[in-house]
């Protein structure tokens, strides 16, 4: 049962990190990575008592809250331009790349971490898709997505082999941070903007 | 009283106490005093023994414990706390005449508390995770001058923030080469994540890219105060990692590699200079050289390698501090830092005119400035193992030398006929001409600076051997 469940995980990762790739809409994106923590969640406590994975959980969705108020308040609900979007077929190309190229990964981190193929794969294709998100804009708050999405794949594999307390509270504050700093950035544009 | 408490979370509090604050006098003076104090207990209370004075008796032990793990300050980096004090102590003076008391001081004491924990952290790799903390708070340091976000500082946050993952994991793999030395497969993989880490976090060739964007887009004191601490903070870290480990100093290309990546950022960067037209894209050139520099004084081996890059320290920080406060009392009085928008400021501000100049020339290896002696060592060093790569390090100086006398022709290109004067503050003036008496002594008497120099080696228990 775990089993199935660590692969219907792993295809929850791939649509949510795929769908922040193309999603126009703050909400939608911010949606995505609301459920991209719930993934995340899942795939630590894998390793990690449920309480500690939790703290994952709730610092991925403070972010989101971040994120969210952050937009509401700069751009009052307007859409942002993205300008990669043109691209859509070169996009889903690229990730469709990934995802495969995280797959014939995943099949040697599995012997490296001992880790199931699903928690794996789901941690790649998170980093590799952070890693293509960063690459197509430069919209300072798909950025943060694109950063949160990375960290929370390196997130995962990294708790396979440190449950210090330690860094489980400073990689909460990173996350927290670069949450915090987006809503910085998006203020003072548009205060420039005022 | 324990002695991270005093060097780490103090300064934290007080930063933000200071946040809070809205008198800028009340701010600088409360800072500027609390790093001076700070600068002298560090070189004069000894750490971990009992201490009597009147009838009172106090000792600073040396680690605290938090969440599980330890901040550990020693006697042995007392000298590292005095100069990173001592430095931000005269970072923080020419605050309150560029009126950039908030954000410097608040975030700036935060910045430099945090990147003190890095070398306090046990184990030293979550150091990697403060440092991206300090990051983040050096975003907003960044856009204080309320702009739009731009694409140098944009791509400076994502550089730092890949840093994280490659230094963590190279950690883990650390320990495995601990557990099991002989096993050349992982000294390999924990040496190319170590690499690409670094390669992010110190902005080495060919991640660079952000340091001139975001010395352009930032107000350039800011910048330059960034500029600084970043690379010397990282620059330590990476220390730490070569003092903890032997395998990592033992790697026979270790020296090869960091005089190749040394080279190129000396090459490149002097290059870049000579054609930069922004006078803020100049400066982070001139940083990129720096690192440059550093890279190869560490490749040159033995003590004197270590030797050689502390004695960089001193001088790289009085002209980057000179550099970016002249480059911002230009900045006041011109619509921008381009070359054409600084035209005849040499004559109506002379003192920042100059003061740029020099430190310009200074950090191009002019001799009697700070900045020869120890770029001469570094010179003889390289000859004395390949005189093409000698060759390439004065092509890269030489170009900052020409982006200076480039500079040069454009502060003093005026009309005929126009007027000269000084019109900077008395303040400013003071601040250039204290920092130009500073870049002359320590390039005529370099030894001055030698009570660090013996005293600085302590911090690395190996390296200094």
């Amino acid at each position: 049962m775990i089993g199935v469940l660590n692969w219907v995980t792993l295809l929850m990762t791939i649509l949510t990190a795929s769908g922040l790739l193309f999603s126009r809409d703050w909400r939608w994106s911010l949606g995505l990575l609301a459920v991209q923590y719930l993934c995340v969640f899942w795939m630590v406590q894998a390793h990690w008592p449920v309480s500690m994975a939790s703290a994952k959980l709730v610092t991925g969705w403070m972010a989101c809250a971040v994120l969210g108020i952050a937009q509401l308040n700069a751009r009052g609900g307007k859409e942002t331009s993205r300008t990669w979007q043109q691209g859509r077929l070169f996009s889903i190309l690229a990730a469709g790349m990934i995802l495969a190229a995280m797959f014939a990964l995943s099949l040697r981190g599995v012997e490296w971490i001992s880790l199931s193929l699903p928690v794996v794969w789901g941690g790649l294709v998170l980093i590799g898709l952070g890693l293509l998100h960063l690459a197509f804009t430069s919209d300072s708050f798909y950025v943060v997505i694109g950063l949160l999405t990375l960290l929370s794949g390196f997130e995962v594999l990294y708790a396979a082999i440190e449950s210090s307390i330690l860094v489980t509270a400073l990689l909460s504050v990173v996350n927290l941070g670069l949450a915090l700093t987006c809503a910085y950035i998006l203020n003072i544009a548009q205060e420039k903007f005022l | 009283m324990s002695a991270p408490l005093l060097w780490i979370f103090l300064p934290l509090v007080l930063a933000g106490i200071l946040l809070l604050l809205n008198n800028p006098k009340v701010v600088f003076l409360s800072a500027c005093l609390f790093t001076l104090f700070l600068t002298l207990a560090a070189w004069l209370l000894p750490i971990d023994t009992t201490l009597t004075v009147g009838g009172w008796t106090f000792k600073l032990t040396p680690s605290i414990e938090i969440l599980g793990r330890k901040l550990t300050l020693t006697s042995s980096d007392r000298s590292f706390l005095a100069l990173i004090y001592g430095s931000i102590f005269f970072w923080f003076i020419p605050a309150i005449s560029l009126k950039i008391t908030w954000p410097l001081i608040p975030l700036g004491l935060a910045i430099t508390s945090l990147l003190v924990a890095t070398l306090a952290v046990e184990p030293f790799l979550y150091a990697a995770l403060i440092i991206e903390i300090a990051v983040l708070l050096s975003i907003p340091l960044l856009m204080s001058q309320r702009q739009k976000p731009m694409k140098g500082i944009i791509r400076f946050l994502i550089f730092q923030t890949l840093a994280v993952p490659f230094i963590l994991i190279s950690g883990w793999l650390l320990a495995g080469i601990g557990a099991n030395p002989g096993d050349l497969a992982l000294v390999t993989q924990a040496a190319i994540f170590l690499g690409l880490g670094f390669a992010f976090l110190l902005a080495i060739f060919p991640f660079y890219s952000w340091i001139p964007m975001l010395s352009e887009e930032a107000h350039p004191y800011l910048a330059g105060f960034l500029l600084w601490i970043l690379p010397t903070a990282t620059i330590f870290f990476g220390l730490d990692f070569l003092d903890r480990y032997t395998w990592l100093r033992d790697i026979s290309i270790l020296p090869a590699a960091l005089t190749t990546v040394g080279i190129l950022m000396i090459l490149s960067g002097g290059i870049l200079s000579a054609f930069q037209n922004h006078l803020g894209r100049i400066l982070g050139c001139a940083v990129i050289v720096e690192t440059g520099f550093s890279l190869l004084a560490l490749s040159l081996g033995g003590r004197i390698s270590l030797n050689i890059f502390l004695l960089l320290l001193v001088p790289r920080t009085l002209c980057l501090c000179i550099w970016s406060l002249t480059l911002a009392i230009l900045r006041e009085s011109a619509p921008g830092l381009n070359l054409r928008d600084v035209e005849k400021l040499g004559r109506t501000r002379p003192f920042a005119a100059s003061g740029l100049i020099l430190a310009n020339l200074a950090l191009a290896g002019m001799p009697l400035l700070a900045g020869f002696p120890p770029r001469l060592a570094i010179w003889e060093g390289m000859a004395s193992s390949s005189i093409p790569l000698a060759f390439c390090v004065v092509i890269g100086s030489l170009g900052l030398f020409v982006s200076a006398v480039r500079t040069l022709a454009a502060l003093t290109s005026a009309p005929e006929g126009t007027a000269w004067g000084a019109r900077e503050t008395h303040v400013q003036r003071l601040l250039v001409l204290v920092g130009l008496l500073g870049l002359f002594l320590l390039g005529l008497f370099p030894q001055w600076a030698l009570p660090l120099w013996t005293k600085l080696p302590a911090i690395f228990t190996h390296l200094s051997q």
